[in-house]
């Protein structure tokens, strides 16, 4: 038997809660994504009325902690969509060479997959011991994950197929050590990072950066806390630094998008202006 | 207040030729949106939507994240994303986890469209050796959306229509062959 279907009303009532007792702040969330896992989470803990969901989160801050954890979306993979991967090393590292000190932003990084591809490929192009590489994310457990770099060795197979359609030519397995079911990365990649929490929504730039990379984050956002982001992510960014989002993703209908340039057919912008 | 309807098409193997044919049938300036789920891998990728338009004079294109959903367009879903309806009529895409080990899920966007557009929705499950479908399906019906599969007997992979069956009553099962004509013919003005 399904259980309770949560109407658009009560998510709207549910969003204002949080915002209130939390201070996180999902209203300007896309409804139809949320309301889907909202839904999946409620399912899942078995709640026997919409009162006592509500009740739970308004009161117990530890199921919130799991709440924000179910609700955000944590799928990623490492070196995904390859010849976004190509781009950057062929078309994107070489001009950030050029700079004396390199610095990326991961915003929404999840579990920190693609902050470690990105880092292979910096170390590849002797470039990683002049970087430095933040990730942030609103989620404090992904966080958690992120920094320990140990991923499933299941999925090596698939990402070392990534890693050979990027462009790579070395052995993708040099750069973990395998312990049954788990392959952990190398020292040398984890030592220029920086993982973080931080929320797209409320919190501030906190650096300058030549790139920053922001992929699958905000489809789940409505249109106006995109402009919102797009706005911090350009103030985040050095003149002639890049942008680069989700293959779905595009700055075309943002605030900003008169002061960028698309880099080729993959989602990488360049700044060519400042704000006036 | 009007109801928006909306025509939803799930298939997985061995659907793309009554797509087309449906597709054809229903030709340019169709009176609902059209959104077809089809499971597919990033290999034939761009040349899908290529093929599709080419073959049934239709305007199709592939969803982009909020887009209006318009009568007289197909809209075919990204591979690799699920596709969902907002409230304001506009497209959601998302990138969580797969469902059926589907991504774009049947599931996923027939229950979405069912939230939004009730009563309004024609769905159609087709072809394929999946279950993703049946539970979309039977939430449209219990929103009072029509539901119609594809014959299993006329069907070139059976399973995932009768998975559909399996689970509940559709109000038409439809051979292959006569799937483009009820297309046409629920395109018509005052129908249903």
């Amino acid at each position: 038997m399904e259980t309770h279907v949560i109407q658009y009303e009560e998510l709207e009532l549910l969003l204002g809660d949080l915002y209130a007792r939390y201070g996180y702040d999902f209203t300007e969330y896309s409804k139809a994504s949320l309301h889907r896992r909202v839904q999946r989470i409620f399912s899942l803990d078995n709640f026997p009325s919409f009162a006592e969901f509500r009740y739970r989160l308004q009161h117990d801050s530890v199921y919130f902690r799991r709440f924000v954890e179910e609700i955000t979306v944590n799928v990623t993979e490492m070196l995904r969509d390859p010849g976004f991967y190509r781009t950057l090393r062929m078309t994107i590292l070489p001009i950030l060479a050029t700079y004396p000190f390199i610095r990326i932003w991961h915003a929404g990084c999840s579990t920190g997959e693609e902050v470690y591809s990105m880092a292979i490929l910096l170390k590849e192009a002797g470039l990683l011991k002049k970087s430095l590489l933040y990730g942030t994310d609103i989620n404090p457990l992904v966080i958690e994950k992120a920094r320990k770099g140990i991923f499933p060795v299941s999925q090596m197979q698939k990402y070392s197929e990534n890693y050979i359609q990027s462009g790579g030519v070395q052995d993708f397995s040099s750069y973990y050590t395998a312990n049954y079911h788990l392959a952990k990365f190398d020292s040398s990649l984890t030592g220029k990072m920086i993982f973080s929490t931080h929320n797209l929504v409320s919190d501030f730039s906190f650096n300058e950066f030549q790139l920053i990379l922001c992929r699958n984050v905000l489809i789940y956002f409505e249109r106006e806390l995109q402009a919102k982001v797009f706005r911090l992510f350009d103030y985040s960014l050095e003149n002639f630094g890049y942008l680069a989002l989700g293959s779905k993703e595009s700055l075309r209908f943002s605030p900003i998008a008169d002061r960028y340039r698309q880099v080729g057919r993959e989602k990488i912008w360049r700044k060519i202006n400042e704000a006036g | 207040m009007k109801q928006d309807k909306l025509l939803l098409i799930g298939g997985s193997a061995g659907s793309l030729q009554v797509i087309l044919s449906m597709l054809a049938a229903a030709g340019r300036g169709y009176s609902m949106p059209v959104v077809v789920v089809l499971h597919r891998n990033n290999a034939f990728e761009s040349s899908l939507e290529e093929l599709m338009a080419s073959r049934t004079q239709v305007v199709i294109k592939e969803v982009e994240e909020k887009e209006p959903v318009l009568p007289g367009m197909v809209y075919l879903c990204p591979a690799d994303y699920h596709v969902l309806f907002e409230q304001d009529r506009t497209f959601s895409l998302d990138y969580s986890e797969r469902v059926n080990f589907s991504r774009p899920s049947i599931d996923v966007t027939f229950r979405s469209a069912a939230d939004v557009y009730g009563a309004g929705v024609v769905a159609v499950v087709l072809s394929g050796g999946n279950a993703d479908g049946a539970e979309g399906m039977q939430y449209i019906k219990a929103r009072g959306g029509f539901t119609i599969v594809e014959a299993p007997e006329t069907a070139e992979v059976p399973y995932m229509p009768q998975q559909v069956l399996l689970r509940m009553g559709v109000d038409l099962v439809v051979p292959t062959e006569e799937l483009p004509e009820l297309i046409r013919g629920f395109g018509r003005p005052g129908h249903r």
